[in-house]
């Protein structure tokens, strides 16, 4: 249990922190992807016999590649369809070919987050060191390419490099995430807390470390709930990410309200 | 504060320029100089070419075929003719930037993004920054939106914040593609009296492009005309005229002056349809004109 929430609240930073930059992007759409297509990886590592994580990895990076290579001036969705389309064909034969597949499958769908063992804690860690410290690194370029889009940098050296490795982030940050939260809910976990967060405060970094408290709040309620009711981690942390945003946006309206009011009167 | 070029010090050239994009020619052997401290408007109408000029000036299309050189001094000269070769001093205020309501930026960060934005690593409070961020933004007026989120400005209001975003890294020239789009009357004429206030103060050069000069001639120390990829440059009396015009656009036209206002138009034997469609004016009777 104790190393299940230590590889959980990990992940949790990390989809906090990549998820961030994924929604200020507007690349959600990625997001919900890479995912999905680490599902096939995992499900060809189950027919090989290879670790699953191996198979996340390689599959989440090379639908990284591909999308940050098929995709044209910053517009990565037509990409971004085509490689999810490849991967789900992909992982679908890879399941019919494989004989013991429906529990496997669906703690990959909706995450298995109790059955995490002490192995995956030492690569989880290097993976979150690795992730956090490139977002410090890329966080202003990032951030000013959200803002101005190609204009941010007018005679253009770092683009494609900038978006490519941000994509090959948002493939390790999935390649943690989706043995605990699964395919289908890594998404709730790396869109809900940041589109919370940038309705709670209108300061760039503060909303970044946010968008992580939020999303160690899901994950840590969601693991005990689903520990005490024994119902899969991914339907709360589903249905948490989803009200983390809902909430976020009643308050920002809210305060909306009454500053407008302030105004008038 | 790197050293502010003196004034009339050249800060652009642009030499015999030529571009092809998909096999048309673009722009035909275009040459000006932009000053230090000088207003220069980049006037055509659309299609001209202007955003492909403000692109190579930029450093992001190679010319065919002559050269750009952007610098602010002796020592400082670099050329900007290829995409790996670049000009560091260039402020540049894009065409259209439409900003997301949600993004959790305010205008303070945007400027200090200009400061630093480029950089690696993550940004640690400094006093000094904060200062040179604040004097800028009341240097275009924006100092008490200081604190707005980016998402809520109107247009005019966003233009002077993109405005002390391109200028706070102190450039020695400023492009501006097209700023006065989309802006009501009122914003627009702010935002002319601004550019014009700071390229006496701080010593930047400005280069503006519009389709439409009127809003620009109070303030225009140099125009570059463009049209149909050809340019002619000087004062606005030397270069709007009847016979420089019809030559640019190669055929006849037609130069009013109504009033304080400027209006090109294409002459009785002017353009057809097909004609207009490469970016020339529209004959009389159909040109739209602005009330001041």
């Amino acid at each position: 249990m104790v190393d299940t929430l230590w590889v959980a609240t990990l992940v949790a930073m990390v989809a906090g922190a990549v998820g961030f930059f994924t929604v200020l992007r507007g690349s959600t759409f990625v997001a919900h992807a890479l995912p999905q297509t680490a599902f096939a990886g995992a499900a060809g590592a189950a027919l090989l016999g290879a670790d699953p994580l191996l198979g996340i990895g390689t599959f989440a990076v090379a639908s990284a590649l591909g999308v940050g290579w098929l995709s044209r001036r910053g517009r990565s969705d037509v990409a971004t369809a085509l490689v999810l389309v490849l991967m789900l064909g992909l992982g679908g034969l890879f399941l019919a070919l494989s004989a013991q597949y429906s529990s496997q499958v669906y703690s990959l769908l909706f995450g298995e987050v109790l059955g995490v063992s002490t192995t995956q804690l030492g690569p989880t860690a290097g993976l979150t060191a690795g992730s956090l410290v490139a977002l410090a690194l890329l966080g202003r370029p990032l951030l000013l390419e959200a803002v101005l889009g190609a204009a941010a940098d007018p005679r253009g050296r770092h683009r494609r490099w900038l978006e490519g490795a941000f994509l090959v982030l948002v493939a390790v940050a999935t390649t943690m995430s989706v043995p605990v939260v699964g395919a289908l809910l890594m998404f709730s976990l790396m869109v809900g807390p940041p589109a919370a967060a940038r309705h709670l405060t209108d300061r760039p970094w503060r909303a970044l470390l946010l968008s992580m408290g939020l999303a160690l709040a899901t994950v840590w309620a969601s693991v005990a709930a689903a520990y005490l009711s024994n119902w899969p981690v991914g339907f709360y942390v589903g249905v948490l990410g989803a009200g983390v945003y809902g909430t976020g946006r009643l308050w920002a309206a809210r305060r909306r309200r009454r500053r407008g009011a302030h105004l008038a009167g | 504060m790197p050293p502010v070029p003196a004034r009339g010090a050249q800060v652009l050239s642009v030499e015999g320029v030529h571009v092809w994009l998909s096999g048309r020619e673009v722009l035909h052997d275009v040459g000006f100089e932009v000053r230090a401290g000088e207003f220069t408007g980049l006037i055509g109408p659309n299609g001209a070419g202007k955003t492909t000029l403000l692109r190579v000036i930029l450093g992001l299309e190679p010319p065919a075929q002559g050269r750009v050189i952007v610098g602010g001094g002796p020592g400082a000269t670099s050329e900007g003719a290829g995409p790996g070769r670049t000009a560091e001093r260039v402020g540049y205020v894009p065409q259209k930037v439409v900003v997301d309501p949600d993004l959790p930026l305010r205008a303070r960060d945007l400027v200090s993004l200009g400061l630093d934005g480029h950089r690696l690593g993550i940004p640690l409070r400094n006093r000094g920054r904060r200062q040179k961020v604040d004097a800028m933004l009341e240097a275009v007026d924006a100092g008490r939106l200081a604190d707005a989120r980016i998402g809520t400005l109107s247009g005019g209001e966003l233009q002077r914040v993109l405005i002390a975003h391109a200028l706070v890294s102190d450039p020695a020239l400023l492009l501006l593609d097209e700023p006065l789009a989309n802006l009501d009357l009122r914003s627009e004429h702010e935002v002319v009296a601004l550019l014009a206030r700071l390229t006496g103060e701080r010593g930047v050069a400005v280069l503006l492009s519009a389709h439409d000069m009127n809003p620009l001639l109070p303030v225009m120390d140099r125009i570059v005309y463009l049209a149909a990829g050809r340019a002619a440059s000087g004062g606005t009396d030397e270069v709007v005229r009847e016979e420089v015009l019809s030559e640019l656009y190669g055929h006849q036209v037609d130069v009013l002056h109504v009033r304080d206002r400027i209006l090109v138009v294409a002459g009785p034997h002017g353009p057809r349809e097909a004609d207009q469609a490469a970016g020339l004016p529209e004959p009389p009777g159909r040109t739209r004109s602005r009330g001041v």
